[in-house]
């Protein structure tokens, strides 16, 4: 496990739940927060392994919920949830297709809010939901949806600037290239 | 298809999230508040760089413009000086007819000032954290308010920082008084998820004559909120219950999306 990729995604997450919180202009323009917890998953679940999908899930639930009024621990395994399920299935997705990211996040964007809030009713806790909420969620969902590829291109950048990539032995050999003669 | 460390990963996830699901509720926001305190060296950060705007659009401020705006302060705090001034007469007049009719005697509000640090990152919670806590001597359940009027609650405390809960927040419900004839009285409730401008007026009597434009303040029942805070105005009203209760949209007198700085009331 790449454990340089994966403190690169942590750091993410803890950025973009402070951002969250502490930056309006989205929420300002659209009426609606962007989660980016959901993209982020999307790109673990596709380009690193199951312990990175775990902390991701664990740490960045948590984190969201400290600074939110949600029960603590609501946000973890609806995020493990979408993270697993896209693990699963990670050999049948054309991982590096903008398009497939599209709609991954625009999917686990949607899902995420969806479980979290089934989650704080079962909880016995009453949040704010009505018909706004699913043009709410709409919006979170278009907005993961454009956010995914955006951190694919920049977990790729991160990885082609920073980590260390082992030069790869070729096969070529001299001594068992076959010369061509008439 | 699922294989063994999907397995033990799901397993730890699921015993992970029903252990913290399941905390009390005291320890559950002592790790809230553990937790949230990672996040101390991004406030400084993030008022730091908000610092810098202002001082940068400062710069860009033309000396004329800075001067008119002194010019007005100048006036404005004159004009609230010789309101104080009355406001203390009356004030002083209030307590000693008070005391002859053996009433309560009234205490003028204690105001604490505090920022507006961080605000709900999800969609279904009206929430705000400000930067004063237990240290600062906040408790649960002071109101908090604006020039404009009341905002809300604090909810939790932590050490530096605390949550205050919002108007229109389904867990801040407000005794509130109809400034009409009959004063007619009912609950300040939940607003919709998309508009937070406008909250529900509920449990009115079926024949509470409202008219848009009537201004509702705290009632004072309850006994977290002292009486008279403005809360907002009334905008519309229906009969609900088959005509039994009405129901009232009020729109809020302070702007809950543009909050930076409030005041916490203490008692």
């Amino acid at each position: 496990m790449n454990w340089l990729n994966t403190l690169f995604i942590l750091v993410t997450a803890f950025l973009a739940v402070f951002w969250e919180a502490a930056f309006n202009g989205v929420r300002h323009l659209i009426g609606t927060q962007i989660d980016l917890l959901p993209p982020l998953m999307v790109y673990a679940s596709l380009c690193t392994g199951i312990t990175t999908v775990a902390m991701l899930a664990i740490l960045g639930g948590l984190w969201f919920d400290c600074l939110s009024a949600n029960p603590l621990g609501v946000s973890v395994l609806p995020l493990f949830f979408i993270g697993l399920v896209i693990h699963i299935k990670r050999d049948l997705i054309l991982r590096n297709e903008a398009f497939a990211q599209l709609v991954l996040g625009l999917a686990a964007s949607a899902a995420a809010p969806v479980m979290t809030l089934l989650l704080v009713l079962t909880t016995h806790h009453t949040p704010l939901i009505g018909w706004g909420t699913l043009w709410q969620i709409s919006l979170m969902s278009v907005g993961g949806a454009i956010a995914t590829p955006l951190s694919f291109a920049l977990f790729g950048w991160l990885n082609r600037t920073l980590v260390h990539h082992r030069a790869t032995e070729t096969s070529f050999r001299a001594d068992r290239e076959i010369r061509r003669g008439r | 298809m699922l294989r063994r460390p999907h397995y033990i990963a799901l397993g730890l996830v699921v015993l992970l999230t029903l252990i913290i699901l399941n905390l009390p509720s005291r320890t559950a926001a002592r790790f809230k508040l553990g937790i949230g305190s990672v996040f101390l060296p991004l406030f400084g950060l993030a008022s730091s760089a908000h610092q810098l705007a202002v001082a940068a659009g400062d710069t860009v401020m033309p000396r004329s413009e800075l001067l008119k705006q002194l010019e007005n302060v100048r006036q404005e705090n004159q004009q609230l000086r010789i309101q104080a001034m009355q406001t203390e007469g009356a004030f002083r007049e209030n307590t000693r007819l008070r005391q002859l009719l053996g009433w309560q005697r009234q205490t003028p509000w204690k105001l604490k000032l505090a920022k507006v640090v961080l605000r709900e990152p999800s969609n279904w919670w009206r929430t705000v954290q400000i930067d004063l806590g237990s240290r600062d001597g906040l408790q649960v359940n002071q109101p908090v308010l604006t020039a404009e009027g009341l905002v809300g609650r604090v909810s939790s405390v932590g050490l530096t920082r605390s949550q205050v809960l919002l108007l229109g927040d389904p867990d801040c419900r407000v005794s509130a008084q109809v400034e009409n004839e009959a004063h007619d009285s009912g609950i300040i409730g939940a607003s919709g998820p998309l508009n937070s401008e406008f909250v529900q007026m509920g449990y009115l009597s079926g024949n509470a004559s409202l008219k848009p434009g009537q201004s509702v303040r705290t009632s004072g029942n309850g006994g977290i909120y002292p009486p008279n805070i403005p809360i907002g105005t009334v905008v519309d009203s229906q009969t609900v219950e088959y005509g039994l209760a009405t129901a009232a949209r009020v729109k809020l007198a302070a702007n809950l999306n543009a909050l930076e700085e409030v005041w916490v009331m203490f008692r």
